[in-house]
């Protein structure tokens, strides 16, 4: 058999950042403008080095539109996966993730609040929202587990899957209040609860990279204490891991960054629970394989699906947190049915 | 003294599990507590390493295990569960490998070559080497018990706790388990504090006992002193000896 190292070489990784770079290009290139693939590179070089543009091609349609979007929609797809892969680890629960939590609620509540408040924060566009949409998924985690605690100390997968559910649609019953009552903002609203990364700017970009480099800086380096909190919590505490630290730790990183990617994209449901779970059948559970791996997968799987929302039935375009929800609620009833039946 | 305790109390919702247990370990020692069903045994395991809110004092070489880092205390104390179930499928290897989370630190030098002789060497150790790269989701009861216990040979403990380790076992493995744990007493400066349900295992390789009632300590010492008869008749209300006795009789 071959020798499954821990971590993944450089050259694996040299193949994952192909195959994303390759997703991104078509990304790119593929939508209501079709774009030679060339062209697209030579705009994007061109525009990064301040060189005039290549004659003939629409360049801001490639610079101001589409590049941002598919970094954004990247960067989110592997935050989001990043996350669902930590909280399964940290919980033991394949099912865990910021939507099947509650989590991803509680930010768009958090958001929606600001938004129909006008919370600002002066001189900083969108941080208002954004802060909102931070500590509310916090907190949200923070209640969501302490009920879940109260009710059973094991914590164990449906407890929590049964208050997430529940939460969530709380949740979502007052972000519809809220819209009933918010008149002209209804609209900005309906867009927290649907998710799409449709009109990213740069600014997003940049946003969700430094939440990402951030909080992937308090989570990649746990990737051997979460294997002991996925072999058990107990196991983990016996063989010397500082359960409460990592804990809390991991917890903090992780809802604050799916709070940031709910303030850009909104809720984006499902990425973060079947992208781990496809990732861990193929590198195995393995934290210092399955959490970079997720990453790429879940910016790769968030790409494609984007890609498929904007084009499938032109010149519509369908919010890309329905996409995901539909394929990724199949996804998670073959997933509980199989944990279910192993049994 | 390798590991003391004083005046240990837990309670649970205003119940009070254990109340005032004391007791200490030596080097060489294998000290068997036992008593009846709800008597605080496993609890007493819990306390001891520190996964279970206690009063009283635990301490291990003399220093307060309440203040020790959770590395500094796994390198001192392994503990062998009861039961387990692992939640994803990790490789019989990699669990093994937990066990040297203490020594290896965080990332990034995750893993030495000293921790992969050592891990590999306590699979071996516990009969595992054909196991070592099948998923512990495969494994049955007998085998993932032994899993843990590489992982705590692993972890190179000087204090072993056991919280009933042959529970739900095989005869063969019960044997294996317990002779396995007498041969690393063996070693210098070790001690091995174990619950047990069998009071025969309990005196056939404990050194001293540990007679708990109710959440009390009725009494300790050698293990022959503490299982007489006399005590045994008054914690488990029955005539335990002569039910032994009976019980192996039919073997003649």
């Amino acid at each position: 058999m071959r020798d499954r190292s821990e971590s993944f070489r450089a050259f694996e990784y040299a193949g994952f950042s192909a195959v994303a770079f390759v997703a991104a290009l078509l990304c790119v290139c593929v939508g209501s403008v079709r774009i030679r693939a060339a062209d697209a590179l030579a705009v994007i070089w061109n525009s990064v080095w301040s060189l005039p543009l290549p004659e003939g091609v629409s360049g801001p349609i490639i610079m101001s539109v589409r590049l941002p979007r598919v970094l954004c929609v990247a960067l989110s797809g592997a935050s989001l996966s990043l996350c669902g892969a930590a909280m399964q680890g940290l919980l033991r629960n394949p099912l865990a993730d910021g939507s099947t939590m509650g989590v991803s609620a509680g930010a768009s509540l958090g958001a929606v609040i600001a938004l129909a408040f006008g919370v600002t924060i002066p001189g900083l566009p969108f941080a208002g929202t954004m802060a909102m949409a931070m500590v509310s998924a916090f907190l949200s985690l923070l209640l969501i587990l302490s009920l879940a605690y109260r009710l059973d100390r094991a914590l164990s997968t449906n407890t929590i899957l049964l208050i997430g559910v529940i939460f969530s649609m709380f949740a979502h019953s007052v972000i519809s209040l809220i819209s009933a009552f918010a008149g002209e903002r209804v609209k900005t609203i309906l867009f927290w609860t649907m998710g799409s990364l449709a009109g990213s700017t740069y600014v997003n970009v940049i946003v969700l990279l430094c939440a990402l480099v951030v909080c992937g800086a308090a989570v990649l380096p746990r990737a051997r204490e979460l294997n002991a909190f996925a072999i058990g919590e107990d196991n983990a505490r016996t063989v010397g891991v500082n359960v409460r630290r990592v804990k809390l730790v991991i917890l903090i990183a992780v809802s604050a960054l799916i709070g940031v990617c709910v303030s850009v994209g909104g809720t984006i449901g499902f990425v973060g629970l079947v992208m781990p779970h496809i990732t861990r059948m193929l590198v195995g559970p393995n934290h210092r394989r399955l959490l970079p791996a997720s990453m790429f997968g879940g910016a790769v799987f968030l790409m494609l699906t984007d890609l498929l929302a904007r084009t499938i039935i032109r010149p519509l375009e369908l919010p890309i947190g329905v996409v995901t929800s539909l394929i990724g609620s199949l996804v998670f009833i073959y997933i509980f049915a199989k944990t279910r039946t192993a049994r | 003294m390798m590991l003391n305790v004083e005046y240990l109390g837990v309670s649970y919702g205003g119940k009070a599990i254990l109340r005032g247990v004391e007791f200490s370990l030596r080097a060489g020692q294998w000290l068997m507590v036992v008593g009846p069903n709800g008597a605080g045994k496993s609890t007493l395991i819990g306390a001891v390493s520190q996964g279970a809110p206690y009063t009283g004092r635990v301490l291990i070489d003399g220093k307060d295990a309440r203040r020790m880092r959770p590395r500094d205390l796994a390198k001192r104390v392994g503990v062998l569960a009861q039961q387990h179930s692992v939640g994803y499928g990790f490789t019989a290897e990699e669990v093994v490998r937990m066990g040297r989370y203490a020594y290896s630190g965080g990332w990034p030098r995750a893993s030495s070559a000293e921790d992969t002789a050592k891990t590999l060497d306590a699979l071996e150790q516990a009969g595992l080497a054909a196991f070592r790269r099948q998923s512990v989701q495969t494994l049955s009861g007998g085998e993932l018990q032994r899993v843990f216990l590489a992982q705590v040979w692993a972890q190179d403990p000087a204090i072993l706790l056991l919280d009933e380790p042959s529970n739900h076992l095989d005869l063969l493995y019960q044997q294996q388990t317990f002779d396995r744990v007498q041969t690393w007493l063996r070693q210098p400066n070790r001690a091995v504090l174990s619950v047990v349900h069998d009071l025969s295992l309990a005196l056939a390789y404990g050194t001293d006992a540990l007679l708990l009632d109710c959440g009390k300590a009725v009494a300790r010492g050698p293990v022959r002193d503490v299982l007489t008869r006399d005590a045994l008749s008054r914690v488990y209300n029955m005539d335990v000896h002569g039910w032994m006795r009976r019980m192996l009789s039919q073997w003649d």
